[in-house]
């Protein structure tokens, strides 16, 4: 029972923090048609800036300051480099991001070096926050657990209740028309895109020293990632959350299960737990491109 | 074939006999074998990037699983040295068929995606079978066996010759594939998959046997790396070694044969010899990638094959003040740049020594920008008179 319920709560978590990245690959996704392959580059550098921020004014700052100052290089790097490389197709599109994900890896070994920084979790947030059939839960699970939902809400809000949400909307199925109306959609999409990569960068701030923060980090969640927006259905944001939760208790519940598998007497479940997400995505790709919930074929 | 192709060849055979005999010291040895190597990967990943038009992000599967298996059978003692590539070729030949079938059934995006999965699968599925794959260690054996007509590849020289037949044999092959009706049905498959289908030919059947056979040659290079290397690790199957031969590839040129080769051997000589000079090497190779994609989409050989166009037009010597003039401040921001990036590496700190970099950068850049808006018309009509030429 209290391997249950630490692994449900650690896998929720783990589910939130892949929401946060994986709402704005999707949204860049249904609004430019590309996947974009830099954004777990986006969630590491967003960890490095929220260690470097934090040292300088404290975690909270940090918080708003480091989403913001990657969000504004995304958009530049919209401008500049996406728009160029849109002009020469998809194929192209979707080459530079797997180059400028190469890139920004070699930009943090140059900067921070190869070994984990020590990035940590602020003292008012360490320590056990409730005791569950003798397992302490910490205070920082639920600080990021807060901020995931926190953000989803503010999602929600923006997309559905303001102007430039409709705006999006409308753009994500009409770009012609809403630009026919005289609205600037390139510059939407900038904005779209500089979003994306904030929110995967505020997920790289509260990550960052949850987990470890080194140069592998990128690698190591973002093809989990893509697992995550195929499997929900790309562009469906609704899609993308069940799918992150069901990926994140997958994964904790699997390392967790010490069981052997039939037929394989040497492998047991916990081993299988880094193909599983793989295996899925590829069957899902088989049998249904469109995913959980999405409304087309990638 | 026309004679200077044949030329072309034949020089290139020449080139591969007489290499070792210039390069003869140990490093530069070791460096034409894994040019060799590579060559024949980059090779195989372009009949799917170039030839077919399918952006895989898994094929390392097919290199690393060839590899693999070439070194298992090694270390069985059973077949003789020369032949372990074919045992490498054979297995990237059957993986090919049985993941050409799950992942072709889409093109496009999926494709890539599917191929995505199945590689970052295979990679991960080297931890739930740690005696096949090697675990950490990897899995070492011993190239040297019974003499094979009194050669025993354990010199590093016999070694390279071994490499250089097959890759003779592979780019043969590969070249004369280009030419089969199934070489020329993937380029229709590439460029109108509808009218393909239109006229007969199913598109994700030419797919199916272009990923299969695009195994067998990437295993065949698998087992080339296991003959060099005597050690097989995981990595060989990461999808670190995936990007690195599509880097390769497409730097090189996607649109031509020999892209992939100009490619492969730019790639080896940055990761070893810049790699001796600067740890940087790997940011640098990331920003030509990233500058083919945006500005010359046709690779290296795209713009060594406009050059010789320009040449054979009588063009050259107009465009040629171009590229003068515009070397000046491409230079300096080239340079500024460079500095930079060795700066930051090096953790220098000093505001003076940064503020005039980037302020060299930034002089090359407007100096670049403002030259160029006057420039840019003297190279138009050059490329204008070009495209006259070649259309009467």
């Amino acid at each position: 029972m209290e391997l249950f319920f630490t692994s449900l709560l650690n896998g929720v978590t783990y589910g939130l923090l892949l929401f946060m990245l994986s709402s704005g690959l999707t949204l860049i996704f249904s609004m430019m048609g590309v996947l974009n392959f830099a954004h777990a580059s986006f969630y590491m550098l967003g960890a490095y800036f929220g260690y470097v921020i934090s040292s300088y004014v404290g975690f909270y700052p940090a918080l708003l300051l480091a989403p913001l100052a990657v969000g504004a290089i995304g958009a530049l790097i919209e401008r500049y480099g996406m728009r160029r490389a849109h002009a020469s197709g998809h194929l192209a599109e979707l080459l530079f991001t797997f180059g400028l994900a190469f890139l920004i890896e070699e930009v943090v070994h140059l900067v921070w070096g190869k070994s984990p920084v020590p990035y940590r979790v602020p003292p008012s947030l360490d320590g056990p926050l409730f005791t569950l059939f003798s397992a302490t839960f910490p205070t920082y699970k639920a600080f990021m657990m807060a901020v995931s939902v926190g953000m989803l809400a503010a999602l929600y809000a923006l997309l559905t209740r303001t102007r430039v949400g409709l705006l999006v909307q409308a753009a994500l199925s009409k770009p012609d028309m809403v630009e026919a109306l005289g609205h600037n959609v390139p510059r939407l999409f900038m904005l779209v895109f500089g979003g994306g990569v904030g929110l995967a960068a505020l997920a790289g701030v509260i990550g960052g020293n949850a987990f470890v923060t080194e140069p592998g980090m990128a690698a190591a969640v973002g093809s989990i990632v893509f697992v995550v927006v195929v499997v929900g259905g790309l562009g469906s944001i609704t899609g993308a959350f069940v799918a992150s939760l069901a990926i994140g208790i997958l994964q904790t519940f699997a390392v967790a299960v010490d069981y052997k598998l039939p037929f394989f007497d040497r492998v047991t479940v916990s081993q299988t737990a880094p193909v599983l997400p793989y295996l899925i995505m590829v069957l899902m790709l088989i049998a249904r491109p469109r995913g959980l919930m999405g409304t087309r074929e990638t | 074939m026309t004679r200077s192709r044949l030329a072309l060849w034949a020089v290139t055979l020449l080139v591969l006999v007489v290499a070792p005999l210039v390069f003869s010291k140990g490093f530069a040895l070791s460096l034409l074998c894994q040019m060799g190597i590579l060559v024949v990967f980059a090779l195989s990943y372009n009949m799917l990037l170039g030839q077919t038009g399918l952006l895989s992000f898994g094929h390392a599967v097919y290199y690393g699983l060839g590899a693999l298996f070439a070194i298992h059978v090694l270390n069985l003692n059973k077949v003789p040295t020369p032949f372990i590539p074919l045992v490498g070729g054979l297995a990237g030949l059957a993986f090919g068929l049985v993941f050409g079938y799950i992942t072709t059934r889409r093109a496009g995006t999926t494709f890539a995606m599917i191929t995505l999965g199945v590689g970052e699968m295979v990679a991960a599925s080297s931890l739930m079978f740690p005696a096949f794959f090697g675990g950490e260690a990897g899995i070492s054996g011993n190239r040297s066996q019974e003499p094979f007509f009194g050669l025993t590849f354990g010199p590093q020289i016999q070694v390279y010759y071994l490499i250089a037949a097959w890759l003779v044999i592979c780019v043969v092959a590969m070249h004369a594939l280009t030419r089969t009706p199934l070489g020329r049905m993937a380029n229709a498959v590439r460029d109108n998959p509808e009218r393909a289908q239109f006229v007969g030919y199913d598109p994700q059947r030419v797919r199916f046997l272009m990923v299969a056979l695009s195994g067998f040659f990437a295993g065949v290079a698998g087992g080339l790396a296991t003959l060099n290397y005597e050690i097989v690790s995981a990595e060989s199957l990461s999808a670190l070694t995936s990007g690195m031969v599509l880097l390769a590839t497409f730097v090189g040129g996607v649109g031509f044969f020999a892209g992939p080769i100009l490619g492969a051997i730019v790639i080896t000589l940055m990761s070893t010899v810049l790699a001796g000079y600067t740890k940087a090497w790997p940011f640098y190779f990331g920003l030509l990638f990233l500058s083919t994609v945006l500005f010359v989409p046709g690779g290296l050989t795209g713009v060594v094959v406009l050059q010789k166009r320009l040449w054979d037009a009588g063009l050259l010597s107009r465009v040629a003040p171009v590229y003068v003039r515009m070397a000046v401040p491409g230079l300096v921001f080239v340079g500024g740049a460079v500095v930079a990036v060795e700066m930051a590496y090096r953790g220098v700190r000093l505001p003076g020594a940064w503020l005039g970099t980037f302020a060299a950068m930034a002089v090359g850049l407007l100096a670049a920008r403002w030259l160029w808006r006057r420039e840019s018309d003297r190279w138009a009509a050059a490329l204008e008179a070009l495209a006259g030429k070649a259309a009467p």
